[in-house]
């Protein structure tokens, strides 16, 4: 092999790695997104069907009802509510009156069946996708 | 009083700074030997200055002066003082200043132990140093100044957040930032010989030893970040793919990436365009960690409550700095890329090719990391990017990395006989296999992708040991060849114990009452009793579980949930029993309704391998910073 084929061949190895993580990236991400949504875009049927989802704001206060290892509470944005379900240990910061993000899908009861609930770790801190959510419901509020 | 004398300290030492960033680089230019003098003793003024600073900030953590709105956001009269003094940098002005201290700690290391090195390359790294130096006190002075009064002063502090209340978090941010910051010594370097024209062989020799050492502190920086969010966030999980674990880990793969290429660029002084561009872009990327993680436009553990202002200063001296150094580097690069030639089977190319799979997997960890703020800001809706992402982008690019790691040792640079390293390595591949299929069945169950993890790693270690007994019979091996063989053990020590974890651990979220049992792994553990204990600033509900095997006690452990006086924050803590071959990790939930505990029980085979594997990593990091070729032949040669 000539030197300059060599080269040739080393290029196209490194292009080769490149094109098969781009291809990876892009399947990857096509599958891997959640998407947020608030609750009233939920109310409205906007939520994805068929696929994983975020949903962030408040915990309603005096929602919390335990069944065991299974909670039921309430997620709002003070205009629609979703009631969650989750199984499992909640996280230290979750609390009524408090922001949340949960992750997962709506059964066929309109209950949303949570994976993952997301609190934050500083008392004082609102996970923004929450804030955003309330923000949004009190805008919309305001416009009608 | 005291607290504006460290005010007035970082004042100064944003003077003294700018002359250390603009003489010297001028004086160099324009050959003015008196200017570059000043290098030095700018950058000693610059360190002593900050130490004041820092230490004055201390002491007002020390004494409780409540009167310093930082100390007041992150102390409290009742926290111990261990954790008064973590709390310096449990915020973010804190940690900024520490940030600062750091470089300047580099920058005087560099300062002395550069002797040897021509006086303009001093000054010019001196100087690039200095001016990183400078825009992060602007910074510092402008929006995050952690000396503000607080008038009239507070009663008690807010305290610091009780997740933060932990051995882990008084080593964690200085071992983490040493790497962040050192990686600004492999840039100066960088921009410093691009200023001289000077890109030879000893300038990758003297910017070696550095840039292992900033990679060194950030590999033991991550891991002690991993280990605390495995035993203190309560989660049990080692990684998360946190936007900002992912924004440490990201320099840490292109430090990886640089280590390999200066390793060409020394000895046969090919790769050095690339070789400078992955030590601007190391650098860069370690402040776009610092712009992500303090800007607060990620959700995460680390973010604080958010200034804009910080943001956009931060992301405009980013752009300053990549900006210039890009310009600078586009102008004076060497037009002659790859350097001396080479076949395809050279290690010059292997080393090329794991360089193309390390820039590739961290492009890709910094897309899934960017992405969700590129969607929100061209408002096409708020999504989050989940671990899946990662580890299927992640994973499929290490696995022809470690196949790699298993060759390219063995081949010599200009060329090799690629079918001779076959030859060698039967046997390396024949381990490789079989402990990819006999170890699956021994821990009871086959995967694919466990069988392949084993594999992977003992075709490293296989083919590692086998490289170190062959050259063990040509004479003494050198640290610089022990420690890259040491650095690799340590990958393959790291796939095994995330191979096991991930195929073999397992995770019960139970209820439990008194006098019940729950099985995990093959263990009984058995709830004793609840009770309250009272601590220095809490007090906590503790939980005593037997652990026991095939009816052997082993231990008790004593999970607990602890509520702080300062805060309304309730805080788990896990309780671990540690083991070479496993973890038996327990966590207590709530209280439920009827006198029972939510509990978590985990059994996690191998896990402490994980950081094992990072400390070996380490290990090898150091080993051949020590080699004696740096140590002797530098100042013969440079001189």
């Amino acid at each position: 092999m000539k030197p300059r084929h060599k080269r040739a061949l080393i290029i196209i190895a490194a292009l080769a790695v490149i094109g098969i993580a781009a291809l990876l990236i892009l399947n990857a991400l096509n599958s891997n997104i959640a998407l947020y949504v608030t609750p009233s875009e939920v109310a409205a049927g906007k939520a994805p069907k068929g696929q994983a989802f975020r949903i962030g704001g408040m915990v309603r206060d005096g929602s919390l009802r335990r069944d065991g290892l299974t909670v039921h509470f309430v997620i709002t944005d003070l205009v629609k509510d979703i009631p969650v379900a989750y199984t499992g240990i909640l996280p230290d910061l979750f609390k009524e009156g408090k922001g949340a993000v949960v992750q997962g899908r709506i059964d066929a009861n309109g209950e949303f069946i949570a994976s993952e609930v997301l609190a934050k770790h500083d008392e004082n801190y609102m996970p923004p996708e929450a804030k955003h959510a309330l923000e949004q419901a009190q805008k919309n509020g305001s416009n009608k | 009083m005291i607290p504006e004398f460290g005010h007035y300290a970082l004042i100064l030492a944003l003077c003294v700074a700018l002359i250390q960033g603009v003489l010297p680089l001028v004086g160099a230019q324009q050959g003015r030997r008196e200017w570059l003098m000043l290098a030095r003793p700018a950058a000693q003024t610059v360190f002593f200055l900050l130490a004041i600073a820092f230490v004055v900030l201390a002491w007002s953590f020390y004494v409780n002066d409540f009167s310093v709105l930082y100390v007041a956001e992150h102390s409290n009269s009742q926290l111990p003082v261990v954790y008064r003094l973590g709390a310096v940098w449990g915020g973010h002005e804190g940690s900024l200043l520490l940030w600062i201290f750091l470089l300047s700690t580099w920058t005087i290391l560099v300062a002395q132990l550069s002797q040897a090195l021509d006086e303009f390359m001093v000054a010019r790294v001196i100087g690039v140093l200095g001016l990183v130096t400078s825009g992060l006190l602007l910074f510092v002075l402008t929006t995050s100044n952690p000396f503000m009064r607080l008038l009239p002063a507070a009663q008690d502090g807010r305290s610091l957040n009780p997740l933060l209340q932990d051995p882990g978090l008084v080593f964690h941010p200085p071992m983490l930032y040493m790497g962040y910051v050192g990686f600004s010594v492999a840039f100066a370097f960088a921009i410093a010989s691009l200023l001289s024209g000077r890109l030879d062989a000893a300038w990758a020799r003297w910017s070696r030893p550095w840039t292992t050492a900033a990679w060194v502190f950030l590999t033991l920086g991550i891991a002690l970040g991993s280990w605390w969010a495995y035993y203190e966030l309560g989660w049990g999980g080692w990684w998360f793919w946190d936007p900002v674990e992912n924004a440490s880990f990201i320099p840490w793969l292109v430090g990886t990436a640089l280590l390999h290429s200066l390793a060409v660029t020394e000895k046969r002084g090919g790769f050095k365009s690339w070789t400078v561009l992955l030590a601007i872009t190391a650098f860069s990327l370690s402040l776009l960690g610092t712009f992500l993680v303090r800007s607060g436009v990620l959700t995460s553990v680390h973010a604080f409550a958010t200034d804009p202002r910080r943001g956009i200063f931060i992301l405009i001296f980013l752009v300053l700095v990549v900006g210039s150094s890009l310009v600078l580097y586009a102008w004076r690069a060497p037009k002659s890329a790859l350097g001396g030639k080479f076949s395809a089977s050279s290690r010059e190319a292997f080393i090329l090719l794991g360089n193309v799979f390390l820039v590739t997997s961290a492009g890709s960890v910094l897309l899934g990391t960017l992405y969700p703020l590129l969607i929100d800001a061209l408002h096409l809706g708020k999504i989050s990017v989940g671990p899946p992402y990662f580890n299927s982008v992640f994973v499929p690019i290490m696995i022809p990395l470690l196949v790699l790691m298993g060759i390219g040792p063995w081949t010599s640079w200009k060329n090799t006989n690629l079918l001779t390293v076959i030859q060698r390595l039967w046997l390396a591949g024949l381990v490789a296999v079989i402990a990819g299929v006999t170890i699956p069945l021994i821990m009871g169950e086959f995967t694919w992708l466990a069988g392949l993890g084993f594999l992977l790693a003992f075709w490293v270690i296989g083919s590692g040991c086998m490289q170190i007994a062959r050259q063990a019979k040509l004479g003494k091996p050198t640290r610089s060849f022990m420690g890259m063989q040491t650095a690799h053990l340590g990958i393959a020590v790291f796939v095994i114990g995330v191979t096991m974890v991930g195929a073999y651990q397992e995770e019960k979220d139970v209820r439990m009452s008194v006098g019940e049992t729950v099985a995990v792994g093959g263990y009984q553990i058995q709830l004793q009793d609840v009770r309250l204990v009272p601590g220095p600033n809490y007090q906590a509900m503790r939980g005593s579980f037997l652990l026991s095997k095939n009816g052997k006690e082993e231990t008790i452990l004593y999970p607990e949930k602890r509520s702080y006086f300062s805060s309304t924050m309730p805080m788990t803590e896990a309780a671990i029993d540690a083991g070479l071959t496993r973890d038996i990790y327990v966590s207590l939930g709530e209280e439920l309704s009827d006198k029972s505990w939510a509990v978590r029980v985990y059994y996690k085979p191998f896990v402490d391998w994980i950081w094992g594997g990072c400390l070996l990593m380490a290990l090898g990091g150091v080993l051949a910073m020590s080699d004696k070729r740096y140590r002797m032949k530098l100042k013969k040669q440079i001189s």
